[in-house]
């Protein structure tokens, strides 16, 4: 909402001294979002006159048809220049005199064009930063002023705008009434209510009907008036005043009646619309309509209506969408002579509903879904038919009008309330004082108090509401501030403290940390060579997505995480370890949306329910590691990632938790189909890790021989043991053994360590691989795998003899699980 | 090796002459001390100390003496041994030290070298400011609350006093999930944790749940469709406003600084009543940028204040839709976006640093922000 100050001081006694900053920091401590306060016309600097125009010359030998003007800017006459058209001679218009400088640094100078020497500028709204008006020059009001006069105040040039953000419960503030008011309380000054003074009409014509109107739906239209206008001149413009107005507040001035109900919206906040009745046939009726017909509105987009919707109709069909938009077919136009003027109360759900609906926010409805006054619509009315008379000429008919029932809204309120919910005292005068301010009735002088809103405040429904306006009255700045006595808390879940762990263990690794978008493509799944029976396709799709490219959410984190390392890549960062934890989700959404009552506490089967209708969402963490890991140095030559430091990030994130994760071959289909490990918890699968297979490296983009890991922590966490037992630290020496075995390489590494620790038993404390060989001395299709076992007793020194009977075992184990041959 | 001098022989033995002695030992005396490295000293003990030594040959003449001489030449002998071997054990220890103090010397490193061979990763700050505005709160005694980022629309908005059709639906631009009827969405906010905390936690509750929001908005340098928020709430008997306003005060400072407090301008959340916009007071310049051209802030852009958050009193329609009696409890809650809190306090410039992972923004960060 913008607001000329000079408009809002004409309705309220703003002291002299206030500047246009000063009122916003008022609104904005009455809870009124003043987003910036501008000065029109800030960049007008030099002579910008009042001039006459005496006579114009048409100019036709030009591409465009071009305007000599001698104009009278007091005493001397001047040639100027034009290449508007929609003035005459005889007219006021404002002239910018050489040396002048219009917004954006433009000097007006006298130079030759067109074949004369032009000696100023007729201005437009738009080059003198009022407006977007630029069909034409400024026009002022015949009589308004003398050729010579500053034409600075009469055009606004100075004049503060405020523009604010409304927050929907505070409907009353998208009008110069509704601000006025807060200014008022703000200043504690007295507040004539526009919205209520009955402008006076010419008594109804005795002779003839007004337009019939009606409501067939009186809880969607409590309240319907038409007044009636004929014999009204089309070709009569808006006063100047009113058209400044209108481009200061960021409407385009149109015609006469269209910018009287644009004026009259602003000024009260009661959205206004005039129908041609040369096009109207039979009765204005608001009410529903069946569904699946169409209307054209006024901005050319035919809408199929739906039997949701509240319309206007004649009796040939709908007319206009109500308290939204007017159907074209009854548009007033240039020739338009008779005039109905709806004003009416339409329910703020209905309006917005239907506004949603047909993706259609205008002036009106944005003003019926915050809430008009239920009782405005008279008064408004009365204002613009009066300015219609005034300005259009025309012949009053008269006024119909239907209105349901009221019955005022009582709020019981404790008058102790406010101080409890604040937290300091508050008087009960005070309350009652405050509550009188804003508009309240307070009816009955018992507790608790009983108060009646005021009709423009449709969001003061309940007690809390009244507590607001009070401590708002009485200023938040003024509630002291103290800490509320401590609770008793639990501390960090085990799963927060394991997924900081988790992340600094990462970060300790060298890891970066990334939060990536959620939203996903088919194309980045394919290109991850996901089947389509993999549970990373069953994506939660989205209705509205960013962008039709990527209408999934993500079922992997690897897409994210692939897209960060291309960017860093491209970004010269080609050597990186990524990491990212987040949810992922799988699923479809399916079933009717479930909307238990607000009024009480949802049942245990509702709420269950409600959870059931979420898809699952996993929580993950995943990581991508790219180019070198160690760069080339004084130390030595470069290593580069590989499937090993992938698989060594996953086994890390279960050792931090607690958990040795087994390792085993594994087939994830984005992976090298022989160097992927696959993670098993419990006999469950939870992760995968290795190199990415190179299809997906090359469609993506990536390093070759890129690597990457996932593990579901959720599982891991869930897993991970409350409390760990201490170990028994012997102290007696150890024995060493070192053997290698020739094992086939059909049989995995940690089968044959499984097996020595099998076969070892409860004195073995360690084995640990310290080479792999191939070559001479071992046959084809197999490898010697060197470990190193160190064995130790609790309770004394292990004799040789003891220790070469366990080393046996061990051997003897690998052999027969294993196929194992000792070298 | 001296032969036993089974043989008496009583004759004078020159070798033995004290005068004799005395020379032998200056002599070696002297060649220690002019012995300028461990294998010098080495001859140098063979020569004088060793068995073919000018005073061991001497030694070997001792059999040969009278029984009355022999004890005399015998002590004679052995303090001239002695201070031979005395003079050698603190030359030796002398030139080893010089060797191995040489030795450390030659292997001296260049320590400027560089040493990032495995440099250290980082978390996201975007994570670690979650944390530590948890860290601030659970020292105030709260819990840590979550919930699901695929959110139920009644948890999002109907239960949080936005009915349909109301027009705060569309102050924020929802992601729906499967049809636009299908009542699951993505969560505009953290609200909706407040309503699962009351629905599933005892009462009192002290809460505070971060986490990742989604609107949409296209990705520019000040919106992301994708952010993150914290939300605070209380629900007690006898919460107050001042409360709110005594917590929020402590949580600035202990985010900006020791004194830095807020302000609370009215304002309209459909899930507080009363409402307000949360302001921190500028931590950079504490307002005396305001009305100063001379020393501008470029923080709070001269205001004094900086926008940070929406706060207020739970509406009571809020307790209904939960089950918690309005009469007995009242509540607070809070909530401010942790992308706009990194981007003042941190200095951040452009959304999209926060957004696109590149590894220079985060491992400026380290593991803290």
């Amino acid at each position: 909402m913008r607001a000329p100050v000079s408009w809002l001081r004409e309705l309220v006694s703003i002291p002299d001294s206030e500047s246009g900053r000063d009122i916003a920091e008022r609104l904005i401590r009455a809870g009124l979002e003043v987003e910036t306060v501008e000065t029109l016309g800030e960049g007008v600097l030099g002579e910008l006159v009042v001039g006459r125009v005496e006579s114009i010359e048409e100019l036709t030998d030009f591409k465009k048809p071009i305007r000599w003007c001698q104009v009278t800017v007091g005493g001397a006459t001047r040639g100027i220049i034009c290449g508007a058209r929609n003035f005459s001679e005889g007219d006021l218009v404002a002239v910018a005199l050489p040396g002048t400088v219009l917004p954006g640094g433009f000097t007006i100078a006298t130079r030759e064009t067109y074949g004369h020497m032009s000696d100023g500028m007729l201005c437009s709204e738009r080059e003198l930063g009022l407006g977007e008006g630029h069909d034409g020059i400024i026009i002022l009001e015949p009589g308004s002023a003398l050729p010579g006069n500053d034409a600075r105040p009469i055009l606004g040039v100075g004049d503060e705008v405020l523009d604010i953000a409304v927050t929907p419960d505070r409907g009353y503030a998208l009008s110069m009434r509704g601000l006025a008011r807060e200014l008022a309380i703000a200043y504690e000054v007295p507040f004539v209510d526009v919205g209520r003074e009955l402008v006076e009409l010419p008594a109804p014509d005795a002779e003839r009907l007004p337009a019939a109107c009606a409501s067939d739906d009186l809880e969607a239209c409590a309240l319907f008036t038409l007044r009636t206008i004929i014999d009204f001149d089309p070709t009569k413009v808006s006063p100047g005043w009113m058209r400044s107005r209108l481009s200061a507040c960021g409407m385009r001035p149109v015609s006469l009646a269209v910018d009287v109900t644009n004026y009259v919206m602003l000024e009260t906040g009661q959205p206004l619309h005039a129908f041609d009745l040369g096009k109207i046939r039979g009765a204005i009726r608001a009410g529903r309509p069946a569904g699946g017909e169409t209307l054209e509105t006024i901005d050319h987009v035919v809408r199929t209506l739906s039997s949701d919707d509240l319309v206007i109709s004649d009796d040939r069909g709908p007319i206009g969408l109500a308290g939204t938009m007017g159907g074209l077919e009854t548009e007033i136009d240039s020739t338009t002579t008779s005039l109905a003027l709806e004003a009416a109360h339409f329910s703020a759900e209905v309006v917005a509903r239907m506004a949603r609906r047909h993706k259609l926010s205008s002036e009106a409805s944005r003003r019926f879904e915050r809430g008009v006054d239920r009782e405005l619509a008279p008064y408004a009315s009365a204002r613009a038919a009066s300015l219609l008379l005034q300005w259009g000429g025309g012949h009053y008919v008269g006024m119909t009008a239907v209105e349901a029932a009221m019955s005022p809204v009582i709020i019981e309120m404790r008058s102790s309330e406010p101080s409890a919910v604040a937290g300091m005292e508050i008087p009960e005068a005070t309350v009652i004082e405050s509550l009188g301010r804003v508009g309240c009735e307070v009816v009955g002088g018992q507790d608790p108090l009983r108060v009646i809103a005021p009709s423009w405040r449709a969001d003061l429904t309940d007690a809390c509401d009244l507590v607001e306006e009070v401590v708002r009255l009485i200023g938040y700045d003024n509630v002291p501030s103290r800490l509320p006595t401590a609770a008793v808390g639990h501390g960090l879940t085990a799963a927060q403290r394991m997924r900081r762990r988790v992340g600094v263990m990462l970060a300790a690794r060298g890891g970066v940390e990334v939060l990536s978008y959620p939203f996903v493509s088919d194309a980045e799944l394919d290109a991850l060579r996901i089947p389509s029976d993999d549970p990373r396709r069953s994506t939660v799709v989205l209705a509205n997505p960013m962008s039709d490219q990527l209408p999934y959410l993500r079922a992997t984190l690897l897409p994210g995480l692939l897209t960060a390392v291309r960017r860093n890549a491209g970004r010269g960062s080609t050597s990186v370890n990524l990491f990212e934890l987040g949810s992922v989700y799988r699923g479809a959404v399916e079933g009717e949306a479930l909307r238990p009552s607000v009024l009480m506490r949802p049942s245990e089967q509702e709420w269950a329910a409600l959870n059931e209708a979420l898809p699952s969402q996993p929580f993950l963490v995943a990581g991508v590691l790219a180019g070198e890991r160690e760069l080339d140095g004084w130390w030595g030559a470069a290593r580069a990632y590989d499937w090993s430091d992938a698989l060594a990030a996953a086994v890390s994130v279960g050792e931090i938790l607690g958990i040795t994760l087994e390792v085993s071959r594994g087939a994830n289909p984005s992976f090298h189909p022989g160097r992927c490990a696959e993670l098993v918890l419990a006999g469950t699968v939870v992760g995968s890790a290795g190199e990415l297979h190179p299809r997906v490296c090359e469609a993506l983009g990536l390093v070759p021989r890129t690597c990457a890991w996932e593990l579901d922590l959720g599982a891991l966490m869930t897993s991970a043991p409350p409390v760990r037992p201490a170990p028994i630290v012997g102290t007696q020496p150890v024995a060493k053994e070192d053997l290698a075995l020739i094992v086939s390489d059909e049989v995995s590494t940690s089968a044959v360590e499984q097996a020595l620790r099998q076969g070892a038993g409860e004195l073995l404390e360690s084995v640990r691989l310290f080479d792999v060989y191939r070559g001479p001395q071992v046959p084809d299709g197999h490898r010697s795998l060197a470990f190193a076992l160190r064995f130790r007793a609790p309770d004394r020194t292990l004799e040789a003899a003891e220790t070469a009977e366990v080393r046996q075992a061990a051997i003897d184990c690998a052999a027969s699980t294993c196929g194992a041959v000792l070298r | 090796m001296s032969a036993p001098n089974s043989a008496f022989d009583p004759k004078q033995v020159a070798a033995l002459d004290a005068s004799a002695i005395d020379a032998m030992v200056a002599d070696a005396l002297a060649a220690i001390a002019m012995a300028g490295d461990l294998a010098a000293i080495k001859e140098v003990r063979l020569a004088h100390a060793g068995d073919r030594s000018p005073l061991a040959l001497a030694n070997r003449e001792i059999g040969a003496l009278p029984p009355a001489a022999k004890a005399e030449a015998g002590k004679r002998m052995g303090e001239a041994r002695g201070a031979i071997k005395s003079a050698l054990e603190a030359r030796t220890e002398i030139l080893e030290l010089e060797r191995d103090e040489r030795a450390l010397v030659e292997e001296a490193v260049d320590v400027t070298l560089p040493v990032d061979r495995a440099p250290l990763g980082a978390r996201h700050p975007l994570t670690t400011l979650m944390e530590r505005i948890c860290d601030v709160f659970i020292a105030m005694g709260y819990d840590i609350a979550e919930g699901p980022e695929v959110e139920s629309e009644w948890v999002n908005f109907d239960a949080l006093n936005v009915p349909p059709d109301h027009p705060a639906r569309t102050m924020q631009d929802t992601f729906y999930v499967g049809s636009p009827e299908s009542g699951v969405v993505l969560r505009t906010q953290t609200s909706p944790i407040q309503i699962r905390a009351m629905l599933e936690r005892p009462l009192p509750i002290y809460v505070v749940a971060p986490g990742r929001v989604f609107r949409t908005d296209e990705l520019d340098a000040t919106h992301t469709p994708v952010f993150h928020q914290v939300e605070g709430l209380a629900v007690d008997e006898n919460i107050t406003m001042a409360d709110l306003k005594g917590t929020l005060d402590h949580f600035a400072a202990e985010m900006f600084g020791a004194g830095i407090v807020t302000r609370l301008r009215p304002s309209y959340f459909p899930f507080t009543e009363p409402s307000a916009e949360l302001d921190v007071q500028c931590f950079v310049c504490r307002g005396a940028s305001i009305g100063n051209p001379d020393s501008s802030c470029r923080t709070c852009g001269s205001e004094g204040w900086i926008e940070w958050g929406g706060c207020g009193m739970v509406n009571p329609r809020v307790l209904d839709a939960v089950g918690i009696d309005s009469a007995k409890y009242r509540g607070f809650a809070f909530g401010m976006g942790i992308e706009r809190t990194l981007m003042f306090r941190n200095g951040v410039t452009d959304m999209r640093d926060m957004v696109e992972g590149d590894i220079r923004f985060s491992q400026a960060f380290g593991v803290e922000s």
